[in-house]
């Protein structure tokens, strides 16, 4: 349809120049007329990434060492830096920049080549034997006389911050919030952003583009049912935390009178959580007493069989990374690029869950507490939480293995991750309203092997997503560093396939690594 | 590089064949072989060539011991210490015979070629060939 029909009757009261129209609001497919009828200014470009964290910097670093220019991306983005929002969830949940992440050397979102790895880079920036020995000893004997080499958070900042400017990133980045993708007839898409109040003339701007990628990272946290009833029925955030949130306050509190904190969860975080209670613990002579609650408690190694067995103890599930390592390139992600539904689901749960990383100095730290008797482990799911007697701490009421059991607490901090529903983000479900995306077997948006989400293509054009809110695909780990430099090869090697650019070889790959290690700009 | 058995086999036969070829290329006319460089490329070429067929079978074996590690992957350190079983049989089997065309080489001579050889092998797959292979690493080890 063509600009003769009139808008229908419900379309009042009108909307101002420039925004949506209820007619762009309910159709799925847009023509050009439509989009100039409501007054939105159109800015074609080729490449379009949503998000603007560190899933559209790596796709936007590839593009650009393939050849890309960069007046034909366009990074649509809240955030000031790519890993503003990544930084933001490791300092909160206690892995400040100084702190090391759990991540592998050889990934790097600031080198596509992975080469020299954190580890070597790490050495070779030392300033005395010890710390230029000490990582290459750790990468070259991991995991066997070491525990698994992981970067620091500070450099792994500093390395993107390093790459952004070399490949002017910045130059491509469009502030606001994305609205919507929708598919434009005769090919392509618009993305719809909304600026900054006063940044532009109109409220919105479309992007039409041939090519859409969407990195929008975690939809957003969702917090387990007691702990949103604990908060709802007694107004009260402090004493009830989730690890996520800002919660320097426990610290703070603990250190001026002794306390019981009860620690739910078994991942990275309880672990990374355990430790600061427990370094402060030791730094200022605390007598902070801790009781740590499993949902799943492993007593030793599972698995369904010999070749299966995952190392645990005392509860925990240990394994390097979030998947084990070989996801990202060898047997497992073989396997797993020829799982379908259930098959891949149940894959995805025998490998996945709930583990942490088997590191020296926690397992000492709890070994310590455990025969000092200030640090317990249990197995036991929260049933309610309320205040304590006289408006102290809170009463945690647990089903145990021992039955139920209820145990006074000055602070609860809640280490489970729930990620919420990829619905929560108005961009994912208009996309599953709108454009066709579905869902693949763990809920999230459905991509091929090449990251296109399955449904959505508009010949000639095609859309991209990669990241968190992707996982449960033909590709586990997608939520990590090189998760996200994997997809971004696909991508751009799907895009080579389509002609936007030309596939890189040896000679072009040495030629731009060449200039990554002298800094040199593309 | 995480690998799988295909991967194993194509960068144990390409990569020990091109980059070691080279470097067997160079390093030959200063062994002390104490035979004339004809001779000595000979006899190292067939050790190389017996670094690779031996090893497709050492492969299949490091493939079956890797299924016992719940993450799938070989350590590096691993790929480096794999080199000692390796050049013990191959130094033992030409002792007795049983290469083919080798009839005796030095033991320094042996010693230098073996070592070099495997640990440039090793260091580039540990990082340099990452450079011009871009896809190398996420398809475990394969080339094509």
């Amino acid at each position: 349809m063509s600009g003769d029909a009139p808008l229908p009757q419900s379309a009042s009261p009108r909307t101002e120049p420039g925004d949506l129209t209820p007619e762009l609001v309910e159709t799925d497919i847009w023509t050009d007329d439509m989009v100039a009828r409501a007054g939105i200014p159109v800015v074609p470009v080729p490449f379009v990434t949503v998000g603007g964290g560190i899933g559209s910097f790596v796709t936007v670093d590839y593009l650009r060492i393939y050849g890309v220019p960069a007046q034909q991306i366009v990074v649509l983005t809240g955030l000031d830096v790519p890993w503003q929002s990544y930084e933001y969830l490791t300092r909160v949940s206690q892995i400040p920049r100084t702190e090391r992440l759990r991540s592998d050397s050889q990934s790097r979102p600031d080198n596509i080549w992975g080469f020299p790895s954190y580890a070597v880079s790490e050495a070779f920036a030392a300033k005395n034997l010890k710390d230029f020995l000490w990582p290459l000893w750790n990468v070259f004997t991991e995991p066997i006389l070491t525990n698994y080499y992981t970067p620091r958070a500070g450099q792994a900042f500093s390395g993107m911050e390093k790459e952004m400017n070399r490949i002017g990133y910045l130059q491509s980045v469009r502030k606001g919030q994305v609205r919507m993708v929708r598919r434009r007839a005769g090919g392509g898409y618009y993305t719809i952003l909304t600026p900054p109040a006063g940044a532009a003339p109109t409220k919105r701007i479309a992007y039409q583009s041939q090519y859409v990628h969407i990195a929008i990272g975690y939809p957003g946290l969702r917090l387990l049912k007691d702990l949103q009833d604990y908060r709802l029925t007694y107004r009260d955030p402090t004493k009830v935390v989730n690890a996520y949130e800002p919660h320097e306050h426990v610290y703070d509190q603990l250190r001026i009178r002794p306390g019981k904190v009860v620690v739910r969860g078994g991942g990275i975080v309880a672990s990374r959580v355990l430790q600061r209670l427990i370094d402060d613990r030791d730094k200022y002579h605390l007598q902070t007493e801790i009781l740590q609650v499993f949902r799943t408690f492993y007593t030793g190694p599972h698995g369904k069989d010999i070749f299966n067995r995952r190392p645990g103890g005392h509860g925990w599930a240990y394994q390097g990374f979030n998947y084990p390592k070989s996801v990202w390139g060898g047997q497992l992600k073989e396997k797993m690029a020829k799982l379908e539904g259930e098959a891949r689901a149940q894959a995805y749960e025998e490998m996945g869950g709930t583990n942490t990383p088997f590191r020296r100095n926690w397992l000492e730290q709890l070994k310590r507490g455990r025969s000092q008797g200030w640090y317990r482990e249990m197995q036991g799911t929260f049933d309610n939480i309320r205040p304590g007697p006289n408006g102290a701490g809170v009463v945690v009421a647990m089903d145990t293995q021992h039955g139920r059991l209820e145990e006074y607490a000055d602070f609860v901090i809640d280490c489970t991750g729930l990620e919420a529903d990829i619905r929560e983000s108005r961009v994912l479900a208009d996309l599953l309203d709108h454009s066709g995306a579905g869902r693949n077997p763990k809920g999230r948006l459905d991509v091929n092997a090449q990251f296109e989400v399955i449904g959505t293509r508009s010949r000639p054009g095609r859309l991209y997503a990669s990241g968190s809110s992707t996982l449960g695909g033909p590709f586990p780990g997608v939520d990590t560093f090189l998760g996200l430099q994997i997809s971004a090869q696909e991508i751009a090697d799907d895009l080579a396939r389509v002609g936007f650019v030309k596939r890189m070889g040896p000679g072009r790959s040495i030629a731009q690594w060449w200039r990554w290690a002298r800094n040199r700009p593309i | 590089m995480l690998p799988t058995l295909n991967g194993r086999l194509q960068s144990r036969i390409l990569v020990t064949a091109i980059l070691g070829g080279i470097w067997t290329l160079l390093i030959t006319p200063v062994l002390p072989t104490g035979a004339p460089l004809g001779e000595s490329y000979r006899t190292t070429f067939i050790i190389l060539l017996t670094v690779i067929v031996l090893g497709v079978l050492w492969e299949f074996l490091y493939h079956f011991l890797q299924q016992f590690r719940w993450e799938k992957d070989w350590p590096s350190s691993w790929g480096l210490f794999t080199g000692i079983n390796e050049g013990l049989l191959i130094w033992l089997l030409i002792n007795v015979g049983g290469v083919p065309g080798v009839a005796h080489v030095p033991g320094w001579a042996y010693l230098i070629q073996f070592v070099t050889t495997w640990f440039l092998i090793w260091a580039a797959q540990n990082g340099p060939l990452r450079v011009p292979f871009i896809r190398w690493r996420f398809n475990g080890g394969r080339f094509l």
